[in-house]
């Protein structure tokens, strides 16, 4: 009797965990089997189209065509990541070194902190086609403020998104010097869009660095001071090594982040004048010439470069990261 | 010292808004000319509130409802935003309550699998997921159901709310349980509404990203009364608005403004969700 009312308990604890992943399953079905349909699947489709001629569908199976022509000596992927890579190079250390010191300044007691958080960002939560659509004409050679702004300071006007010639080129030519045409630089075009991405993503990267300020523990600053430790000591010693897992995460989704950009570039250049980054390549090929085969071919690549620097900025991180 | 710095480059940032906004309701006589402040006190012209009307009804006229082009991009985003907007705030709220208070076989690689999609460049689904929405396949090309397909769930909206789930101590559920409720209930009378300020974080992210959404869009339509209205910009710069900055501004303004308008009313719930959860650039 009691073995038997122990072997009903042990079958109802076994039907309520059943019950219990029955019901897990019922609640996860509708995200799983959307990620399934259409990002899951997507990717081995991807695979699968990369290795055509493929338009509406597939022509000719090509194996590894595409990818041998991607990766060809002329092909337009080894400028695109060029261009991909300047960009994060420039776009990257601007951006977090000025939300760093933004949100240094912002950490102290300070007041309107709050309405200038606000303004900051602002510019990140608006439509980038639209913010993308104004830098355009704040860009514009003629009618554009920026050039109005320049001459009014008694400077030479620049034709922004619309030049070509490298940013090195350009100060030379400005002194008198004609520089080699490796040293040219990156495209004053690519400049302009870095400066449209700092005005974008510096409010955002900052609110990160402001929480990450948050994390470290006050006292550490009293002791310091009480030891005599100045601004630059308590920045260095403290601060710096403290924000350090702040830093990292807000390095790796902004590096991610430009390796990835599309629509302010889209929008002010179409990748003209030394901006055509692998996305847009790969944008322009499908878009433009229906190359479904090569863009996902391309897209594999790209995705093959983001996961090495990633993985490359993991093992930095955890050699100089302190937790 | 600290505020001078602080208040130039908050002004700084807030230029472009307000060139915008000049711009919108300018002649385009004072454009060309560069006429910063061309009203009283500084000029003579009056600013021209016309551009806005004369911008939407060049956008041209919706062949469906007779209606201007642009309210029917409007309409058309505002479809989409919310349809997305409702479907990942239920679908995370749902996956994430299995994550956070179930036990199931499997429930770690699962956790995984809606992780790796969290990781995934989205470059490198774009094209075969297009391909899928061609009439060889699902045949949705130009239609609602492709325009929204990508977004209607998201291992984001997952992670925030599983996150917000983990806080709320367990002995709530067993409080619950005494009293006869079961786990559909619990969940939606005490974890729903515990979670509000996550699931309304959730929701307004998606709100503006579906609202700023332009390639996707730009890549599954092709005709001008299925666009949103970034999508619509961009085909109004390349058009008229290319010429005419006063009208492709009065355009940027409408495009921008409903996304200010919530911004500035729940903007404690943006900063505040990025701040504790980070992520997505």
């Amino acid at each position: 009797m009691i073995v038997s009312r122990r072997g009903s308990a042990r079958y109802r604890a076994r039907a309520r965990a059943a019950r219990e992943a029955l019901l897990a399953y019922g609640l996860l079905s509708p995200a799983l089997l959307l990620f399934l349909a259409f990002t899951v699947f997507p990717i081995v489709f991807g695979l699968y189209i990369s290795l055509h001629n493929w338009r509406l569908g597939p022509r000719e199976f090509l194996g590894l065509g595409n990818y041998m022509r991607a990766l060809s000596p002329d092909s337009e992927f080894w400028p695109s990541l060029g261009a991909t890579l300047t960009y994060s190079l420039l776009a990257v250390p601007i951006q977090i070194s000025i939300a760093l010191t933004l949100a240094y300044l912002l950490f102290q007691k300070i007041r309107g902190k709050a309405l200038f958080r606000v303004v900051m960002f602002l510019p990140w939560v608006t439509s980038t086609v639209a913010t993308a659509a104004v830098w355009a004409r704040l860009y514009s050679p003629d009618i554009g403020f920026i050039n109005s702004l320049l001459k009014s300071l008694g400077l030479a006007p620049l034709r922004w998104l619309l030049e070509d010639k490298g940013l090195f080129t350009l100060i030379a030519g400005g002194l008198g010097i004609t520089l080699p045409d490796w040293f040219r630089g990156p495209s004053l075009a690519m400049v302009a869009v870095v400066i449209y991405t700092t005005w974008v993503f510096v409010g955002y990267n900052m609110t990160l660095f402001l929480a990450g300020l948050g994390n470290i523990p006050g006292e550490m600053y009293e002791a310091a001071k009480i030891d005599g430790a100045n601004g630059w000591q308590l920045f260095r010693r403290i601060t710096w090594p403290l924000l350090s897992p702040t830093t990292f995460f807000v390095v790796l989704i902004t590096v991610i982040g430009t390796l990835k950009a599309f629509n302010h570039i889209w929008v002010m250049t179409q990748g003209n004048n030394g901006t055509q980054t692998a996305s847009i390549l790969i944008y322009r090929q499908f878009y433009e010439f229906q190359r479904a085969g090569y863009a996902s071919a391309l897209a594999f690549l790209l995705s093959a470069v983001i996961l090495m620097v990633t993985v490359l900025q993991n093992r930095v991180a955890a050699e100089r990261v302190n937790y | 010292m600290i505020y001078l710095v602080l208040i130039v480059v908050g002004i700084g940032s807030l230029i472009p808004f307000v060139w915008m906004l000049l711009t919108s309701v300018k002649d385009y006589g004072d454009v060309v000319s560069l006429n910063l402040w061309p009203w009283p006190p500084l000029g003579n012209s009056t600013p021209r509130f016309d551009n806005f009307a004369e911008a939407i009804r060049l956008t041209g006229v919706d062949r469906d409802t007779g209606l201007p082009l642009f309210f029917r991009h409007v309409l058309n985003t505002a479809t989409v935003t919310a349809i997305v907007v409702a479907s990942s705030v239920v679908t995370s709220v749902l996956a994430a309550y299995a994550f956070a208070q179930l036990q199931f076989p499997a429930k770690n690689a699962l956790f995984i699998l809606v992780l790796a999609t969290f990781i995934i460049p989205e470059e490198l689904i774009l094209v075969p997921r297009a391909v899928m929405m061609n009439k060889n396949y699902l045949n949705w090309y130009n239609t609602l159901p492709a325009m929204v397909a990508p977004f209607l769930a998201n291992a984001f909206g997952i992670f925030l709310i599983r996150q917000f789930f983990l806080q709320i101590p367990r002995d709530l559920y067993d409080a619950a349980r005494i009293d006869g409720a079961g786990h559909m209930r619990y969940l939606t009378f005490v974890m729903v509404p515990l979670a509000r300020p996550a699931i309304f974080t959730l929701a307004l992210l998606e709100f503006i990203w579906t609202w700023n959404e332009f390639r996707w869009i730009q890549l599954v339509t092709s005709s001008s009364n299925m666009r949103t209205v970034s999508v619509g910009l961009v085909g109004f710069l390349q058009t008229d608005g290319g010429s005419q900055t006063q009208l492709a501004m009065a355009v940027a303004v409408m495009v921008v403004l409903p996304v200010v308008i919530l911004y500035f009313f729940t903007q404690r719930y943006f900063t505040e969700g990025i701040a504790t959860t980070g992520l997505k650039g």
